[in-house]
């Protein structure tokens, strides 16, 4: 029970510095690298709260299929790496401000909020139920959130067309 | 077992990393990629609510959270070409200021 916990807070801890990693490295290549490590390990996360469907999710979509988009669209787009690596920051104070506001809300709602008691209370194994809610309740948010995904991606590819009149 | 609601702290300090990286940040790239820390947080405190409340519905959002991601990125890296094709740059401040001129 006590080894969970102690595994989830190194996971967590993790997560969080390569997030910041991620946000304040100078390289693009250093920052998606730490992206790449925090969604890795928030798959461990995922697989110590009971959700083994959504862990194994995590590490074949959003690690296997954007990152590596996000990555090779920034390694083949970025002709010159030079202005990538000396891109500098905004003054840090505002943004910091206003994030730190946002964290400050969110944290009083989190405090303020009284959760149910029943998280004792696990999920059986959640592949199953996952497909039934998918496929009955939420069948209609589920095409629709397919359909969505073809059009953003016949439309970035309607973006970056090669035009044929110039 | 985990208490869930550690999951929805560290969802909460993720999420003000991102956002923090949204508007501290100057190139397109690294928006692009706080962007997506914000998205992940959003999606670990779905997981985590549904363990609280022991109902996979929040697992299911988690889904639908993926796809959004994935064309936010798509979107996002075309017109991280546009914008390197019209202005010959991926800082925002500059080409704000351009477009300000």
């Amino acid at each position: 029970m006590e080894g969970g916990l102690i595994a989830f807070w190194i996971l967590a801890a993790l997560i969080v510095a390569s997030a910041g990693v991620a946000v304040f490295a100078r390289s693009i290549v250093n920052a998606a690298y730490a992206l790449f490590f925090s969604l890795f390990m928030t798959a461990g996360i995922y697989a110590l709260l009971h959700a083994d469907f959504l862990a194994v999710t995590q590490v074949v979509i959003y690690v296997g299929g954007i990152l590596v988009l996000l990555l090779f669209g920034i390694l083949l787009t970025n002709r010159s790496l030079e202005e990538l690596i000396t891109s500098s920051r905004r003054p840090y104070w505002v943004g910091s401000a206003i994030a730190g506001g946002i964290m400050a809300v969110l944290f009083g709602i989190l405090v303020s909020t009284s959760w149910p008691e029943q998280s004792a209370q696990q999920l059986p194994a959640t592949t199953a139920p996952l497909g039934v809610l998918l496929l009955q309740k939420y069948v209609v948010a589920f095409e629709f959130s397919s359909l969505t995904l073809l059009g953003a991606l016949i439309g970035a590819s309607y973006l970056v067309r090669r035009k044929e009149r110039d | 077992m985990v208490p869930a609601e550690h999951a929805l702290i560290v969802a909460t300090i993720l999420f003000c990393l991102g956002a923090i990286g949204v508007l501290v940040r100057r190139n397109f790239l690294f928006v692009l990629m706080a962007i997506e820390i914000m998205l992940n947080a959003a999606g670990l405190a779905f997981v985590a609510a549904s363990g609280i409340h022991g109902q996979p519905d929040g697992q299911i959002f988690f889904l639908f959270i993926l796809p959004v991601a994935a064309a936010e990125v798509a979107i996002g890296l075309a017109l991280g070409v546009l914008l390197r094709l019209r202005y010959g740059t991926l800082d925002l401040w500059q080409i704000a200021q351009t477009r300000e001129d």
